[in-house]
């Protein structure tokens, strides 16, 4: 079989050949829907061409996406180890996200660790006809008198919404009736907005209306920072925070892998947010700078260059010599290690080609580390982002806000008549900015891919396999959901939500767990057994019964 | 401790469920479809209920898990969501071109009171569904029952299907219930054993255990066709296993059809596998083949060779009923223990069901219907066993008490063989008494001391 290298690959096919072929299959409204959600990348002068996203799913479409309760409950407040999350509603939404993120966690010192329990009402249908409100009360109730937790998490799912369960007021009622425990709600029904996103989105507000800023106790450290949406999956966030302690910074609180209670609640004192995640948590990190003065960066700390790269910016933001040099002394120490193992599997991977459809950050992130390897992306998307994590965040005054989103509260924030601090004077701010650290600015994806790629926003079954038939590549990364139909045409699947059960690849040792898993993957044998000797050679025995 | 904060004291609850023995009626009703040739599953609600099934049933299956959703957004919610099931229907077809679509209810759509039977009228009348082409509609609030109860509803909604003819056409219909799919082969083997011809509905094998070949296909070989379907209205007999799972479709198709209905408990261990061919054998008019006889005797070989391990051994159960109701039969039918026993499902019937079974025991049996696993945590705190039987997530309970753990029922998540080892029948027997084993023996291998270990066991 003759060698196709990636160069090879790339000009052999066209894109507008490649996107009507996806699309030819759709009734006409349905192909003109996902027309403008396939985009054909292009540099142009003002970063990239547009792209439809954040909008409807199309009913009966194998979609990638889940619900806006998966993106408050199972994304963003399912790591918090120490607050029981109570799921109000019938068992199964409670159950699906019982342990099945691989949040990793250390219960720490204090031992508190609620991530195991699966909490839940459990609605019956007398529930949904009387109302499950004095149900909801008897159960926070029942929680406290049994394991006396710091805080209660309330998340509402689809039939609450639709019954009026007023969950809110419940929850203020039973914290001032427990007295030391932090009762909150989530109004993050799933069937609200159009994908998970939606319930990042209600998460960050009602996080930031209830638990951050309520621990003044002063947190020490030099340079602290907080680091945004960073969910510890298989441990990247341990490993981030292995080298932020080599480092000398203090990680005040992540949101949300690992995190705890206090953690958010002392968020206000951070000095410089980081953003990992855009999608998810770009709110809090503008609610915390409009309200406490913390300035926010984007950061990416998926990709052995890309960790040195962000360890720099922080270490230009707090402009002191001995942290520079510090974080210098780290990347010159952990480099080696990283660039030994590169050289030795650069070799088998180079060339060769990738897809990624998944999350609203990954897909964009994990092309750091397929750049390291030396291998082509051919096509990315993601399941739930918006056009600003495409196009960048020059795009947001341009987008429309439709129904769906418009449903979705947006909170005012106002300085904190005592706490709001300006990190960095107006002054200071101008020159960082003139020397090159870019505040609340994220490019996007597609100015990182090269022109001709294709950005597809809520990829489906149907194009993915489509994608994978047309395009061959060596490798296809997306979620469960995805795997194992992929798998069956022969090629690797990696699941760059759970990682499958590998990780951490984040920070440096990461990336070394990164190279060596693509390594395995894209030179298994498995792929070459698809057909057994009889299949490849038929005729052979058919020359042994003339014979 | 990853369970620290369970207290062994029982508090009882009235509102909360604290780490679920069951989950909700969707998920079984997707699966159940999923044993019919060339069926896509579609939920009716939001779609994360669609994806929280997929993931969850890939999960246990490692297998390509194809199914729709209506995608309801709040407009949806609040004026129905016919237009997006309409819409679904005309997509699918186009884009996938399945031979049915089996429509599942979420608490969303029913919360609502989205009517099924009545969407499917108007799309038959607006020729949304094509000629030839089937759509089955089961009613699945997740606030009733559980996914026990969500499958049988969709079996049930199967035999709306069927038809008679007048004549009997001599086969015999089998609902094997929610077990695996090499459960519905092995179902099949001894059914061809015995020289009986059988429909198998809903059947999963060779939808849910496909070879990897470099080609996919979202529709794979096995499944109940919709002809076999069909055909179950004329069937001499109907044999049901499992109460939970399909006696709803087994009485369905005595009414409508006078199919004669037997249900019987799921053929796992020795006797209750001896009353599903003593069932077979007299519905079909069939004698008991030699074959079936060694395997009978192999399986009682291996209990009589190993007893003393298994002898009076305490053991913890959590699944589902009609499992649950056999395999605390097949205990006790070897001389073991069966102590604390919860399933999620509700029904007293479960809890009067095992008390018999057990009723010979020197103990009370602690047995709960509507149980959670925090609940049988604290019976095993206080009343230590000797194995836990449960599916993956009682591996929290086995490591913090460290107790040796079976893996049966669903979902399995973190071990393979399910979808190729079955558990039914004799030669299933065997196997449940080989894992039984297993853990018993590797845990006396390791904790022995030096002098006690031993070579020959």
């Amino acid at each position: 079989m003759a060698i196709v290298t990636a160069d090879e690959k790339l000009r052999q096919w066209d894109p507008e050949e490649i996107k009507a072929k996806l699309i030819s299959i759709y009734p006409p409204k349905v192909a003109r829907k996902r027309a403008r959600q396939i985009m054909i990348n292009e540099a142009l002068e003002e970063g990239s061409p547009e792209i439809m996203a954040n909008v409807r799913t199309i009913p009966g479409i194998i979609t990638m996406r889940g619900c806006t309760y998966a993106g408050c409950k199972g994304v963003i407040m399912g790591p918090t180890r120490d607050i029981v999350h109570l799921v109000h509603g019938p068992i199964g939404c409670s159950f699906y996200a019982w342990l099945t993120r691989r949040n990793q966690t250390n219960a720490g010192p204090d031992g508190e660790n609620y991530m195991t329990y699966c909490f839940s009402t459990d609605m019956q249908e007398s529930d949904i006809i009387f109302g499950g409100e004095k149900k909801l009360a008897q159960a926070i109730q029942e929680i406290y008198d049994l394991m006396h937790p710091k805080a209660i998490a309330v998340f509402a799912t689809c039939p609450v919404g639709l019954i009026g369960d007023d969950i809110h007021t419940v929850a203020r009622n039973m914290k001032e009736r427990l007295g030391d425990c932090n009762v909150f709600a989530f109004s993050c029904e799933g069937y609200k907005g159009v994908s998970q996103s939606a319930g990042h989105h209600i998460a960050n507000n009602q996080i930031f209306r209830h638990v951050i800023g309520e621990n003044d106790e002063p947190k020490e450290g030099k340079y602290r920072i907080n680091l945004l949406g960073e969910y510890n999956i298989g441990g990247d966030g341990f490993e981030i925070d292995r080298i932020f302690k080599r480092c000398g910074i203090t990680n005040i609180a992540t949101f949300s892998g690992n995190s705890t209670y206090d953690q958010f609640a002392s968020a206000h004192q951070a000095d410089l947010n980081c953003v990992m995640c855009h999608r998810s948590i770009n709110y809090v990190a503008d609610m915390l700078e409009i309200r406490f003065g913390i300035p926010w960066v984007k950061v990416n700390f998926i990709g052995a260059n890309a960790t040195a790269k962000s360890l720099r910016k922080i270490a230009a933001y707090f402009n002191d010599r001995e942290l520079e040099q510090r974080i210098e002394a780290v990347i010159a120490n952990e480099l080696p290690e990283v660039e030994k193992v590169l050289e030795e599997v650069r070799p088998r991977t180079e060339g060769k080609t990738v897809m990624l459809f998944v999350g609203g950050s990954r897909a964009h992130h994990y092309q750091e580390l397929f750049r390291e390897l030396g291998m082509k992306v051919l096509s990315a998307g993601y399941e739930f982002a918006h056009r600003d994590d495409y196009e960048g965040r020059r795009v947001l005054p341009f987008i429309k806000v439709d129904a769906d989103s418009r449903n979705i509260e947006e909170i005012e924030v106002e300085p904190d008549e005592r706490r709001y601090r300006p990190r960095k004077s107006p002054e200071e701010m101008e020159v960082l900015e003139k020397a090159g650290i870019k505040f609340k600015h994220y490019e996007g994806l597609a100015p990182d891919m090269p022109p001709g790629t294709l950005v597809i926003d809520d990829l489906n079954q149907h194009e993915a396999e489509k994608l994978v038939e047309l395009l061959e590549p060596d490798l296809f990364c997306a979620g469960i959901k995805e795997k194992y139909s992929i798998q069956k045409l022969g090629v690797p699947m990696k699941q760059l939500h759970s990682y499958d059960s590998g990780g951490p690849y984040a920070g440096f040792r990461g990336a070394i767990n990164f190279y060596r898993e693509i390594d395995r993957l894209v030179n298994s044998r498995v792929w070459s057994y698809m057909k057994a000797p009889w299949q490849e050679e038929p005729q052979l025995s058919a020359a042994y019964v003339n014979g | 401790m990853l369970l620290r904060h369970t207290p062994s004291r029982i508090i009882e609850r009235k509102a909360v469920t604290i780490n679920p023995a069951k989950t909700c009626q969707p998920i079984g009703a997707m699966y159940a479809a999923l044993g019919v040739h060339g069926c896509l599953p579609h939920s009716h609600g939001s779609q994360g209920c669609c994806a929280y099934h997929r993931s969850t049933l890939t999960r246990h299956y490692k297998e390509p898990i194809l199914a729709a959703t209506s995608s309801f957004t709040e407009g949806a919610s609040v004026f129905g969501g016919q237009a997006n099931l309409l819409q679904a229907f005309n997509n699918i077809f186009t884009v996938y071109d399945p031979d049915v679509i089996a429509v599942h209810t979420t608490c969303l759509s029913e919360t609502i009171g989205d009517d099924l039977p009545q969407i499917r009228k108007k799309a038959l009348k607006e020729g949304k569904i094509p000629e030839g082409k089937y759509v089955m509609c089961a009613s699945t609030p997740s606030y009733v029952g559980s996914h026990v109860t969500g499958f049988s509803a969709m079996v049930k909604a199967m035999t709306e299907f069927s038809q008679s003819t007048g004549k009997r056409n001599g086969k015999v219909n089998i609902l094997p219930g929610w077990v695996e799919p090499a459960d519905m082969e092995e179902i099949k083997r001894i059914l061809s054993l015995m020289g009986i011809d059988a429909i198998v509905m809903p059947d999963t094998s060779g939808v849910l255990n496909t070879p990897l070949t470099g080609r996919f296909s979202m529709f794979p070989r096995g499944g109940t066709t919709m002809e076999e379907i069909k055909a179950t209205g004329d069937a001499i007999a109907t044999v049901a296993l499992g109460r939970w799972c399909s006696e709803e479709a087994a009485l369905a198709l005595d009414k409508m059809h006078q199919v004669p209905c037997n249900v019987i408990d799921m053929p796992f261990g020795l006797k209750a596998t001896d009353r599903f061919i003593d069932t077979l054998r007299s519905v079909a008019g069939v004698s008991v083949p030699e074959a079936i006889d060694v395997e009978r005797g192999q399986l009682v070989d291996m209990i009589s060779d190993m007893h003393q391990w298994v002898y009076h051994k305490k053991v913890a159960l959590a699944g589902d009923p009609d499992q649950l109701i056999s395999m605390t039969e097949f205990l006790v039918s070897i001389d073991m223990w069966p102590t604390h026993i919860v399933t999620g499902t509700p029904g007293k019937k479960f809890e009067k069901r095992i008390r018999e079974i057990c009723a010979e025991l020197p103990y009370e049996v602690n047995v709960k219907a509507k149980g959670d696993l925090f609940l049988l945590h604290q019976w095993i705190k206080n009343g230590p066993v000797d194995l836990l039987i449960s599916n993956t997530y009682g591996k929290y309970i086995a490591r913090d008490e460290d107790i040796p753990l079976v893996r049966w029922g669903f979902p399995i998540l973190d071990r393979q063989g399910h979808q190729y080892f079955p558990t039914v029948g004799y030669r299933g027997g065997l196997r449940l008494l080989e894992k039984i084993l297993s853990a018993l023996l590797d845990r006396k291998d390791r904790d022995d001391d030096e002098v006690q270990f031993e070579l020959v066991i």
